[in-house]
């Protein structure tokens, strides 16, 4: 290992300026962009002298609501990043037949297809699903923040970190090839030598410490901190699944990083965990790193299905039908989450006990699966529907769902999951779900949340529109891929030769297409409802006719979101606030108790960011020397004792009269 | 590349109705789908033709309960509109306990029946489960040997031996009609799958271990094969060409093996080893003594120490010191590959020595003529550790 140091080396590890793609125009062309876009998000931010603000009400706040809204954001520019990826693989596909290569070469095609699958599912669905649970839990709990204020914003910033590591790689080196879920041997350090797959690692490890916080944060605020008389069965169902989701996430996680850890151990230390020589067997890591990613499928999922539940009651104006069945649903699959992991690899070679085993587990989950649509649509049945967007969302989402939910559950046979698996028939199938199910109830519950957020509802016109090319698009994008599957046509493929394939792969570009009218229509919407913010005021902090906390409190909440704990009697606490003819306390106003923002999350997470970088080049010295930065940090911080405050009772008598006026204005 | 000509062989056409039955696909675009091949659902090996079945029979049973749900969502939806004075709204409504019943037994019942269904097929089916039956209508008769095939999937290549005939092929692979064919699968150093849509469904290929398909084909005809699990640049080529025979021809196939291959020795196994793309079809009339045994063995080239022989001294108490230190070395398995020049199948920079993201093709790969780039690599002659041997992959590595 010391026998032939030398000084770049020491000083930069295996970083040379080759390493910059500045050959490469599709990359420099992406660079010059971001560096545009970059420079005048910069300028914008000194025009208006945002630097501090940023600084003070964001970067270092401690908010719950704050943090979910960055959250958000974040996975909202992940998404297009995510799908700049899909949209250069479906034209790619589109193109690259017989003598016509298209214009990527294999070694970048799957980059891009390595890149989308890992940024889609880390970097968008998680950061949106948990942007969504961080914002609306609290409210819907009557509480004032999370458990852990601080860890919630060092989870932010370490998922940002992690993602940031992500996106370096476009830039300086390269990114993994060896698919979204890194198997090796492939992903070993004698298959892939290169920097692609430790970014994956480092990006991965970095982003995972703040999912396993965050969820720790999330089930311990949910567990602890409910108003009084919200027992467990009062729950608004949102917050039950975001339970579930994130019971599943502690327990799941822990073994993402495990395995990476192992993974890592494989090509950092030359350790034989999951190489071919010296007994390693790869099989190993197919089995931990679906341990851990079946229940990730679950994690994604569950908050969307409490997003549709909440708005269906609420847009149907009606209690959810069968609440508790429904609870036990979710208690359900979160159970038989972890046991279904083998059906990604039937055809491992398992025996047929085991494999029917799985199967079976697997289509078992189905059936809390379909009661919990049943009970959807029996909470339209004698229901008064008002078709907002977000209960357009939710319709658009029961009838994909269960589309993707039955090709779900004829994967789930093994025999015909011999046929299907690894073909565009299972792309087709889990982008049904993912898309159609927990995208869908993303924006479903952006679009839901958004005037509590921000006091003003998003534009009801481009939001339509949005909706209209996003499920047109995916159903053109990815019914072809279904037909493909079935023409035994399989996954990564950068080159066909048979022409007849042709049509099908150009349909599906269209599709994508129509995906990326449905993104613009959403960037619009964003911008219309912004300038029209006058027009879609909210004044009453209860825009849809609510059932749940959130909508009892001003929009956007104040920082101490109630000023007064709720007393819950009933599921739909709100609802039944209203119905018994709730009336807001007007006086006896104390002091409340509130966290300090701090900085040390950001940062601990860009300290991180720097050790990362340094562990993918080799750059040991750094490494080392962030390492103990990282963790010299976090020991000053547990010396910080001023980390709480107390907003006067003046100050909040202040701001409630200001919302009774602004009721009577309504 | 095979003929894509097989494809659209007529006699698949009464089944390729049975298809269009598939509601999620039917709708939009049914011209199109009659004009192509829908392999999976039209197979010609009696093991995908179960599997096909299967496939139909969930899809069915599952509609039972798929159809109602998006109708009576889409109607509920519709009724219970708003703007419909006339419905029923009744909004503390959110309890009935037969409808509680019904909704959790339907699909409980539908599960049931296809937990069974499942059960069964998966025991059937089960591709290390020899065949009894040559199709649907007829038995497997006494006597009848089957078919003995080694597949090795490599960097971008199969490789099929028939230890029976004791010829090999490349990217080749033929069977006789209804004669059952018992594979044995391994791979070289990456994971691949092997697939034959038209024959019965794939398992993975993994070095070091043996994976077991039991299969037969029906009809005769050219059929296509590939590698359903990425395996690194080369893998959008890895396809083969699936011959069903008749015996007659089969023994042809097997006699112009024997007159016109070369002999798969060493040497050009290691040749072989190389990472290539698109290779055409070649035929071997021999290949050298326990071959596939020791690619299973992950000691293919001289010198190296076969995982069994080191699983014997660890059995036996374990080698220690020297002893030790040289039997590490030969067990670098993945290493040897390298030291030989050829370039990992998922190499990147700075490993390969190839600038990242750059249009320097990956070694063993084919020149892409059109994308204009002046330093395209040839199709696999010159591996890059030949000409510049201080950029081999793992001198990267720890150092």
């Amino acid at each position: 290992m010391f026998d032939n140091i030398n000084l770049q080396q020491l000083i930069f590890g295996r970083f040379t300026i080759e390493q910059i793609p500045y050959h490469e125009p599709i990359l420099i062309g992406t660079f010059a962009g971001v560096a545009v876009m970059g420079v005048a998000v910069l300028a914008l931010i000194t025009y208006y002298r945002f630097w501090g603000p940023l600084w003070r009400d964001w970067v270092t706040s401690i908010d719950h609501k704050k943090i979910g809204i960055m959250y958000c954001v974040f996975a909202s520019i992940m998404l297009l990043r995510g799908f700049a990826d899909a949209i250069m693989m479906r034209s790619q596909q589109a193109i690259s037949f017989g003598s016509e290569q298209g214009y990527l070469p294999p070694h970048h095609y799957d980059q891009i297809f390595t890149a989308h699958g890992m940024i889609m599912i880390f970097f968008v669905a998680m950061p949106f699903v948990t942007g969504l649970m961080n914002y609306a839990v609290p409210l819907q709990i009557g509480a004032r923040d999370v458990a852990f204020p601080f860890l919630n914003n060092f989870s932010l910033w370490m998922t940002v970190a992690g993602g940031i590591l992500v996106m370096v790689s476009l830039f300086v080196g390269e990114f993994s090839r060896a698919t979204w879920l890194a198997y090796p041997p492939l992903s070993g350090a004698d298959m892939s030598p290169g920097v692609g797959v430790d970014y994956y690692i480092w990006a991965l490890q970095i982003a995972g410490i703040g999912t396993t916080l965050s969820g720790i944060n999330l089930v311990a605020t949910i567990v602890k901190m409910r108003a009084p008389g919200m027992t467990m069965m009062k729950l608004p169902i949102f917050v039950w699944s975001s339970l579930c989701t994130n019971i599943l996430i502690v327990a799941a996680f822990p073994i993402l990083t495990a395995v990476l850890v192992l993974l890592s151990l494989d090509r950092y230390l030359g350790m034989h965990f999951f190489t071919n020589d010296l007994g390693g067997n790869a099989m190993l890591y197919f089995n931990l790193i679906w341990i851990w990613g079946h229940p990730e499928v679950y994690i994604l999922i569950l908050p969307a299905f409490g997003v549709f539940s909440e708005i269906t009651s609420t847009f149907c104006g009606k209690r959810l039908f069968g609440y508790t069945s429904m609870v036990y649903a979710l208690v359900v699959i979160t159970i038989l989450a972890y046991l279904v992991w083998l059906h990604h690899f039937f055809t491992m070679g398992s025996g047929a006990d085991v494999n029917s085993f799985f199967g079976i587990t697997t289509m078992i989950i189905s059936i809390p699966t379909g009661a919990k649509i049943f009970n959807w649509m029996f909470t339209m049945y004698r229901g008064r529907i008002r078709f907002d967007v977000p209960m357009l969302w939710t319709v658009a989402f029961i009838v994909t769902f269960v589309i993707g939910g039955m090709t779900g559950v004829l994967l789930a046979v093994p025999p015909a999951d011999f046929v299907l698996h690894n073909s565009l028939f299972l792309i087709a199938h889990f982008h049904n779900v993912i898309i159609g199910g927990v995208l869908f109830g993303m924006f479903a519950g952006v679009t839901f949340w958004f005037p509590k957020a921000f006091g003003f509802k998003l534009d009801e016109f481009w939001g339509k529109v949005a909706l209209c090319f996003w499920v047109s698009g995916f159903y053109v994008a990815f019914m072809p891929l279904y037909v493909l599957g079935l023409m035994g046509v399989t996954r990564r493929m950068q080159h066909f030769d048979d022409p007849s394939l042709q049509i099908w792969f150009v349909i599906a570009a269209l599709g994508a297409g129509l995906i990326a009218l449905g993104i613009a229509a959403q960037i619009i919407m964003f911008v219309v409802s912004i300038r029209r913010r006058e027009q879609l005021r909210d004044l009453t902090g209860d825009p849809w006719g609510g059932r749940t906390l959130e909508w009892s409190t001003s929009s956007p909440p104040p920082d101490y979101n109630f000023a007064f704990t709720p007393v819950v009697h009933d599921s739909d606490a709100w609802w039944d606030m209203k119905n018994r003819g709730y009336s807001r306390p007007l006086t006896g106003y104390r002091p409340i108790h509130m966290p300090k923002n701090t900085a040390t999350g950001a940062i601990l997470a860009g300290l991180s960011f720097v050790f990362g970088f340094a562990m993918v080049w080799y750059v040991w010295w750094l490494a080392a020397v962030s390492f103990a930065a990282i963790l010299v940090v976090a020991i000053h911080h547990t010396f910080n004792y001023d980390r709480e405050f107390y907003i006067p009772a003046d100050e909040v008598s202040r701001t409630e009269g200001q919302r009774s006026r602004v009721l009577e204005m309504a | 590349m095979t003929d894509p000509a097989p494809r659209h062989d007529s006699g698949a056409r009464p089944r390729a109705r049975r298809a269009r039955a598939l509601p999620f696909l039917a709708l939009p675009l049914l011209a199109l789908l009659g004009g192509c091949n829908l392999v999976v659902m039209q197979p010609m090996g009696y093991v995908a033709e179960q599997q096909r079945n299967l496939v139909l029979a969930s899809t069915g049973l599952m509609l039972l309960i798929i159809v109602p749900v998006i109708a009576c969502t889409l109607f509920f939806a519709w009724h219970f509109r708003a703007s419909n004075e006339k419905a029923v709204y009744d909004p503390d409504w959110h309890h009935s306990t037969q409808l509680e019943v019904l909704i959790w037994t339907a699909p409980l019942m539908i599960i049931i029946a296809l937990g069974a269904l499942t059960w069964i097929s998966t025991h059937t089916l089960d591709p290390f489960r020899p065949l009894t039956r040559i199709d649907a209508k007829r038995a497997l008769p006494a006597g009848v040997e089957p078919l003995q095939v080694e597949v090795v999937a490599m960097d971008w290549k199969w490789l099929f031996l028939y230890p029976q005939y004791g010829v090999a092929t490349v990217n080749e692979l033929a069977a006789p009609v209804d004669r059952p064919i018992t594979f044995k699968i391994t791979a070289t150093n990456v994971m691949n799958t092997f697939y034959i849509p038209t024959l019965a469904g794939m398992i993975y290929a993994m070095p070091g271990m043996e994976t077991k398909l039991h299969a037969v084909i029906n009809k005769a005809g050219d059929y296509e094969g590939r590698s359903a699990h990425y395996s690194g640049a080369g893998f959008s080529n890895m396809f083969f060409a699936f011959r069903g025979l008749s015996n007659a021809d089969f023994d042809a196939w097997v006699a112009k093996a024997k007159a016109e291959g070369k002999d798969l020795s060493q040497d050009t196994y290691t040749e072989l080893a190389r990472p290539s793309e698109a290779e055409p079809a070649r035929l071997y009339k021999s290949y050298a003594d326990g071959l596939y045994r020791r690619i299973l063995d992950l000691c293919p080239f001289p010198g190296q120490m076969c995982m069994s022989e080191m699983m014997r001294i660890d059995a036996q108490g374990g080698a220690t010191g020297a002893e030790a230190e040289a039997n590490y070395e030969r067990l670098r398995y993945d290493k040897a590959l390298a030291a030989q020049g050829n370039e990992p199948p998922g190499a990147t920079a700075p490993a390969s020595g190839s600038p990242p993201h750059s249009q320097t093709q990956p070694q063993g790969m084919q020149p892409r003529p059109d994308m204009g780039n002046p330093d395209s690599r040839g199709s696999g002659e010159q591996p890059v550790g030949q000409d510049r041997p201080d950029q081999i992959a793992p001198k990267q590595l720890n150092e």
